[in-house]
């Protein structure tokens, strides 16, 4: 995903448990989120999902699948 | 004054919220200056009361709850909102009412907390918080329409301007609040998780919440409350066997509700116009300019903490020599005036010293988290501090202790993870602070004569000191973490909230806190510590003689000379002993001290030559120079490491609740500054210096 684009959640690919709360923040597949942008040492992701900004680190963000759609 | 008896039988009224929701905001609002902050017992979370009045008068006691992202507590912050709303915690009774305060423009996840607060059945109030955010991205919010489908009073508030205050206060005053609707879990998860609840027996349930809440709370948390372990871990395998997924289908299922629930109460724009928090970060995460900003405004900060702060310094200084040559004039020689003047006054005064730079650092650490900034650094810093197994919110404590470790180590409470929480506080006093630096100035100015050497060379000399200590901290970081590997690979989720205007009234109540932390529990320590410093460097009284053989024949003395075989292979002698061992109350002790050991012995007029020269001056038994090169290095190395802060210990014991902690970080300073000096010392004798 490249910074400004939007999409879609499909699914959390994560060990056990760890995606818990990610999913409690509304990471859940059929949520829409943004990429805002990338902290300047490329890692972490800036990313907006309903209305809140949150920061992930890449080998967490890796684990959500993302299908990116043209912006409306 | 209220009367106290009457406080005690009001009402509890809870603030619960998402962090950066407005919360202690709003809890400043309703009860002023009223309120107390002490600590949660065993856990290092502050617990803030206040009393407020209603609109008929009443008091109302306010408990402000740690910000929590939901009840299914991840960290030590987390578990105390929920475990005192389930009425699970001693030191706490159970709240009457909550207001639940709810982020407007960002209403889902927020009411995610809301709607497991409501199904516990506590009567409440919520609080859309932040109006004019949600406004300026285009939101519109229906609250009479939540109101409606919650069942219980909805109030839009902007707490930062008192927007929606008296209303609350109205809502408040209500002798019966009604109860929200209640939710029901998944038709598929109920059975299973009814029978989950018998098997974890957590006592009562309240009647009027869906009784499955707080079952489902204390299971689904990752911070395990520690009295219902064994019934959880059964719980959960129960659950796991009968129904998998099942904690990823009730997020989902509780997101569904809150699905339902917002669609007729939010008109959300299609796309809208970036907000001026977007614009902000356009500059202020910039790839280039977000450096030069950050590094901006921390060189501003710590030259306004080493030049502003140095004026009232020198008044909390000179107060403190007044106030003891003042007790010189009124009182008769004796033991007692020696113990109020040297110690209590000259001891106390070194460290209480600190305090302007201690009280600016607060208040910056204040308004940086208070904006929003805060967050940001952690943005632009976390992958530095990620090599070393820290996260970004490590940063602004530990370029704080380059100042002073004690204001960067109760800063510590904002990394939410305590296990990079217990590493940042264990490595903060290896920055360099500012303590050190008479021994560093006085120590470099020893081994480098002026005539010798030029500025640059002293100025290289002592960034290479800052520079040792930065490799150190950096260094036993990245041990920690290998050592203190935890199973759980923890994801980092930082929110970036929207930029705010910080409200002045809640920096300050909050600088006025800490400042009392400082001044009560390093206090406490300082006047003890320097009340046995004093006895030990005048005990037992010489029958005759000066300040210089008070000193070598007193307890101190005796100890310098007995640990003498300790500290030789360090270059040092019994002398510079004595000095490290009266500059474990504070650093900077230590030029006092060397004062009083080597002034006295100078042929020349007494005080009148610089205390560099006099030392370098000092020969050792085979006439060769005591400060040498290699003696003024290793003694450099020493202080750069060694752990010699009472005040600082006080800290961490409070910070991290335990001796433990305290004990093992003053040892492996120790330890360190013992052989890195060792090193240098030895290690410049075989090259041949």
């Amino acid at each position: 995903m490249s910074a400004g684009s939007s999409g879609m959640i499909e699914s959390l690919h994560f060990a056990s448990d760890d995606s818990f709360r990610l999913r409690e923040m509304g990471f859940l597949p059929g949520a829409r989120l943004r990429l805002v942008r990338r902290a300047s040492l490329g890692d972490p992701i800036e990313v907006e999902i309903g209305g809140a900004h949150l920061a992930l680190r890449h080998k967490d963000a890796a684990l959500i699948q993302v299908k990116v759609t043209p912006d409306a | 004054m209220p009367d106290a008896q009457a406080v005690a039988q009001s009402p509890l009224i809870a603030l619960v919220g998402n962090p950066n929701t407005g919360k202690t905001t709003l809890f400043n609002a309703l009860s002023g200056l009223s309120q107390k902050v002490a600590n949660y017992a065993g856990v290092t979370v502050e617990k803030k009361e206040g009393i407020c009045h209603d609109q008929h008068g009443k008091p109302v006691r306010l408990l402000d709850l740690p910000g929590a992202y939901s009840l299914n507590a991840s960290t030590p912050d987390e578990a105390i909102p929920r475990d005192v709303l389930l009425g699970r915690r001693a030191d706490t009774p159970k709240p009457d009412r909550v207001i639940c305060v709810v982020d407007a423009s960002n209403l889902e996840r927020n009411l995610y907390l809301t709607m497991q607060v409501l199904d516990l059945g506590i009567p409440a109030i919520v609080v859309l918080n932040m109006m004019d955010i949600a406004g300026a991205r285009g939101m519109k919010i229906s609250a009479a329409s939540l109101q409606e489908q919650l069942g219980v009073p909805v109030i839009p508030m902007q707490a930062n301007t008192r927007q929606g205050i008296e209303r609350l206060r109205v809502a408040m005053s209500q002798a019966e609040l009604p109860l929200a609707k209640r939710g029901e879990y998944p038709a598929s998860l109920r059975e299973a998780l009814a029978k989950a609840h018998e098997l974890l027996d957590a006592g009562e349930t309240n009647p009027d919440g869906n009784a499955l809440a707080g079952t489902v709370s204390l299971i689904c948390s990752r911070e395990r409350d520690a009295a219902a372990a064994p019934g959880i871990e059964a719980a959960r395998s129960l659950m796991e066997r009968d129904c998998t997924g099942w904690e990823e289908n009730l997020v989902a299922s509780q997101y569904k509700r809150i699905g339902e629930l917002t669609r007729n109460a939010i008109e959300q724009p299609r796309s809208s116009d970036p907000t001026a928090t977007d614009k902000i970060d356009g500059v202020l995460l910039h790839p280039v300019l977000g450096w030069v900003i950050l590094g901006g405004l921390m060189t501003a900060l710590f030259a306004m903490i080493f030049s502003v702060a140095a004026v009232p310094m020198e008044w909390i200084d000179a107060g403190f020599s007044s106030i003891a040559d003042w007790i010189k004039t009124w009182m008769a020689e004796g033991d007692l005036r020696d113990l109020l003047t040297d110690g209590v006054l000259a001891g106390v005064g070194s460290v209480l010293m600190f305090l302007p730079q201690i009280l600016l650092l607060f208040f910056f650490i204040g308004l940086l988290e208070d904006t929003g900034y805060m967050a940001r650094v952690a943005f632009i810093m976390d992958r530095l501090m990620g090599l070393v197994g820290l996260n970004g919110r490590a940063f602004i404590p530990l370029l704080s202790s380059y100042a002073c470790a004690i204001p960067g180590i109760m800063a510590t409470r904002t990394i939410a993870n305590p296990r990079e929480r217990l590493i940042t506080i264990l490595v903060a006093p290896l920055a360099s602070c500012s303590a050190r630096l008479p021994v560093y100035v006085m120590m470099i100015g020893v081994m480098l004569p002026s005539g010798v050497a030029g500025v640059w060379v002293k100025v290289a000399f002592m960034l290479g000191l800052y520079a040792l200590g930065t490799v150190g901290m950096f260094l036993f970081a990245w041990l920690f973490h290998r050592r203190l590997r935890s199973g759980n690979g923890s994801t980092m989720i930082l929110e970036l909230p929207p930029y705010k205007v910080p409200v002045l009234r809640t920096v300050l109540l909050r600088l006025w806190s800490r400042a009392r932390v400082f001044i009560t529990q390093a206090g406490t320590v300082i006047l003890v510590i320097s009340i046995l410093l004093w006895a030990a460097t005048s005990y037992p009284k010489p029958d005759a003689g000066d300040d210089t053989d008070r000193l070598t024949q007193s307890i101190a003395g005796q100890l310098g000379k007995q640990i003498e075989p300790l500290i030789e292979p360090l270059g040092y002698d019994w002398k510079m002993g004595i000095g490290l061992i009266a500059s474990f109350a504070a650093r900077e002790v230590f030029v006092s001290t060397m004062s009083i050991l080597y002034r006295a012995d100078d042929p020349g007029e007494e005080g009148t030559r610089p205390l560099q020269a006099i030392l370098r001056e000092q020969k050792r038994a085979d006439g060769s120079p005591l400060f040498n090169a290699k003696t003024c290095l290793s003694m450099l190395v020493f202080y750069v490491f060694a752990m010699q802060c009472m005040a600082t210990l006080a800290i961490t014991r409070r910070e991290t609740n335990s001796w433990k902690w305290p004990l093992f970080q003053f040892g492996y300073l120790t330890v360190t500054a013992y052989v890195a000096a060792l090193l240098v010392y030895q290690g410049a004798g075989l090259l041949g210096y």
